[in-house]
């Protein structure tokens, strides 16, 4: 009776003690504790697919208003309209009015990056089969939703130098918030 | 009330184990414990027959009630005199145990489930919770919400990874065994997503709590701090911003500054206890406490580091509020003071005067609920609510208040004031600092209306 009455205290200091220890540790600040594997940036390049306001990672390749045409027709007409006028999806092109009781929220009048486009045409769409479209689709789609818009002319081609060059109608009607 | 009103009160709360806030049931128990006996058996086919409708009418309006009434029912028929017989189910064994292995509610409790929108969108935008069946703070796992941009995928947990790379010493990859082998914390925090509410804005939309504000959720969430995972990396000093990407076919991606992953973001896993739900990330999601739903990037297998937004598609296109002058709100993360009064609120009848137990949920993304006042009378007077403990930074707060109803109409409010010293503003006041066509982080105060007969409709 004695003795487990010991064996108990001394189990009950010694809890105490890592208790302690934890709280006076919390979370380690003292540098990583080496979970993980390194990783290169070649390694992770098709996952890599994000694209900055500035065009920071835009890839090679190009595409041309009229390849968008018929690329648009194939892919994205049935949801959005054959003229981006919206159906099912989204309307892409036109719209407007942003300070009225009716305004028009599109691609053309309410998207403030060109390179948004691209960005999230690559990882999203089309939607039945997302990632399936070669950046050179992308560029495409992109240069015919622009040119749709009015935004580019008939033989403006996109690539990673000419795209995000394109300055959106609503490029400065946002308020950043933060917070 | 009195106290012998009371002492009934509790009584027959005890004895039925009845749902307070549905009228009719606690009527008919009082009735059949009260009434004397020649007037029972005069009505008693009568009432046999009201009963039986009732019950099938209350399995529409919420199940909460519907042990109640199977109970009263019970009774009903064996009740020749003024004394309990002794029910069936205490005369014989009952089913055995692990049936189902994975435990369910209990069968009277069918319809307390998710919602869709109706009718149904061409492209389905989310389910709702049923807040108005929910009690204490928690949502059972089964009853969060969910919102998707390209449904639930199928990810082996084994199979899964996250990489961390851009403004890193050192660019990592992490698998699920990685990830849980970090130092953990267990947190409990709400989650709303930023267009809840949103059709109100525009008129009356829905008529319970669920179908008006069921896009919010609150669980116990158990992950890793970013800042711990983030030091396996080495963040640099220029890193100021960092993306997050799922691993859905949306490929969902939002910026979130660094000051955020930094504080308190989780790398979260598990959920109320268990692995996370399919629907809310599995195996692993991001979790910001506070900040609009949609940033808490679900099936996460990405974080990259950089110096200014990206400017994705879900922070310029949706997520972001259209004010008069044309100029639309972007980054507005923090989801705003609110609450909600769940019981009694829209859909449900209070039959009898007397005492009703007002309560709901209060919640802040700035920060702790520090007050919750409540109004009967539209706003004309307010009294303060009971905060239930827990009351937890950034989580669902439980308040209560006693109501006496005098029969007469009556219009229940609630008003939130958090931290920050925020507080909820009425619908009128909000759509006149922001105008009519912002869409997100509706926080308006939910108006119910009470009727004389005590049937309760959205008061918008």
């Amino acid at each position: 009776m004695v003795a487990s009455r010991v064996t108990l205290k001394a189990i009950f200091g010694i809890s105490l003690l890592g208790l302690i220890a934890a709280c006076a540790g919390g979370h380690p600040s003292n540098g990583p504790v080496g979970i993980g594997k390194p990783i290169t940036e070649n390694q992770i390049r098709l996952w890599n697919i994000d694209i900055g306001p500035n065009g920071e990672g835009l890839p090679p390749g190009s595409g041309t208003v009229s390849d968008g045409a018929v690329l648009y027709q194939q892919q994205c007409a049935s949801c959005h309209g054959d003229k981006g006028q919206g159906g099912i999806a989204n309307r892409l092109v036109g719209g407007g009015a942003l300070n009225t009781n009716s305004p028009v929220k599109t691609v053309g009048s309410f998207w403030p990056y060109s390179t948004t486009i691209f960005d999230y045409t690559k990882r999203a769409m089309p939607h039945n089969a997302p990632q399936s479209l070669s950046n050179d689709q992308v560029y495409a789609a992109t240069a015919y939703i622009l040119f749709l818009n009015q935004i580019i002319t008939k033989d403006a081609v996109m690539d990673a130098k000419s795209l995000p060059l394109v300055k959106m109608p609503n490029r400065d009607g946002f308020t950043r918030i933060e917070r | 009330m009195t106290l012998s009103d009371r002492n009934l009160f509790d009584r027959l709360g005890r004895i039925f184990n009845y749902c307070w806030f549905d009228g009719k049931v606690l009527e008919d128990i009082i009735n059949l414990d009260v009434a004397n006996g020649d007037e029972l058996s005069m009505n008693k086919n009568k009432n046999l027959t009201e009963r039986r409708n009732f019950l099938k009418k209350s399995l529409t309006i919420g199940s909460a009630i519907s042990a109640a009434a199977s109970t009263k029912m019970a009774f009903s028929q064996n009740n020749d005199s003024n004394f309990l017989a002794i029910d069936p189910w205490t005369k014989t064994q009952g089913s055995g145990f692990i049936n189902p292995p994975y435990g369910l509610p209990a069968k009277y409790e069918k319809n307390v489930v998710r919602v869709l929108p109706s009718p149904p969108p061409t492209f389905l935008t989310g389910s709702r919770t049923p807040l108005q069946s929910l009690y204490g703070i928690t949502t059972p796992s089964g009853l969060v919400f969910e919102r998707h941009h390209a449904g639930i995928p199928d990810i082996d947990p084994n199979q899964h990874r996250l990489v961390i790379h851009g403004l890193v010493d050192r660019p990592m990859i992490f698998s699920m065994d990685d990830i849980v082998r970090l130092p953990s914390e267990s947190r409990v925090y709400f989650l709303e997503c930023s267009g809840n509410s949103a059709a109100e804005l525009k008129k009356a939309s829905g008529k319970t709590a669920q179908e008006i504000h069921g896009l919010l959720s609150c669980c116990e969430w158990t992950g890793v701090r970013l800042s711990t995972i983030l030091q396996e990396c080495g963040v640099q000093s220029s890193a100021k911003w960092a993306l997050a990407e799922g691993a859905d076919g949306a490929a969902m991606t939002r910026s979130i500054p660094m000051s955020k992953m930094m504080d308190d973001a989780l790398l979260v896993y598990a959920q109320n206890g268990e692995m996370l739900r399919a629907e809310q990330g599995y195996p692993l999601r991001l979790f910001l406490p506070g900040f609009e739903g949609n940033m808490s990037i679900k099936w996460l297998r990405r974080i990259k580091l950089g110096t200014e937004p990206w400017q994705t598609r879900e922070e310029t296109s949706a997520y972001t509020d259209l004010l008069p002058n044309g100029k639309a709100e972007k980054f507005t993360f923090a989801m705003d003071v609110k609450s909600v009064i769940t019981q009694p609120s829209g859909m449900m009848r209070l039959k009898s005067k007397g005492f009703y137990e007002i309560s709901g949920f209060a919640w802040s993304g700035k920060g702790e609920i520090k007050r919750v006042e409540v109004s009967t009378n539209g706003g004309a007077s307010w009294v303060q609510a009971v905060l239930q403990e827990p009351v937890m930074d950034k989580s669902l707060v439980r308040f209560r208040s006693p109501w006496m109803w005098d029969g007469a109409p009556a219009m229940l409010m609630s008003r939130g004031v958090d931290s920050s010293g925020d507080v909820q503003p009425m619908m009128d006041a909000l759509l006149k600092a922001k105008g009519s066509n912002f869409f997100y982080h509706n926080n308006a105060i939910q108006p119910w209306r009470v009727a004389a007969n005590g049937e309760i409709t959205n008061g918008r």
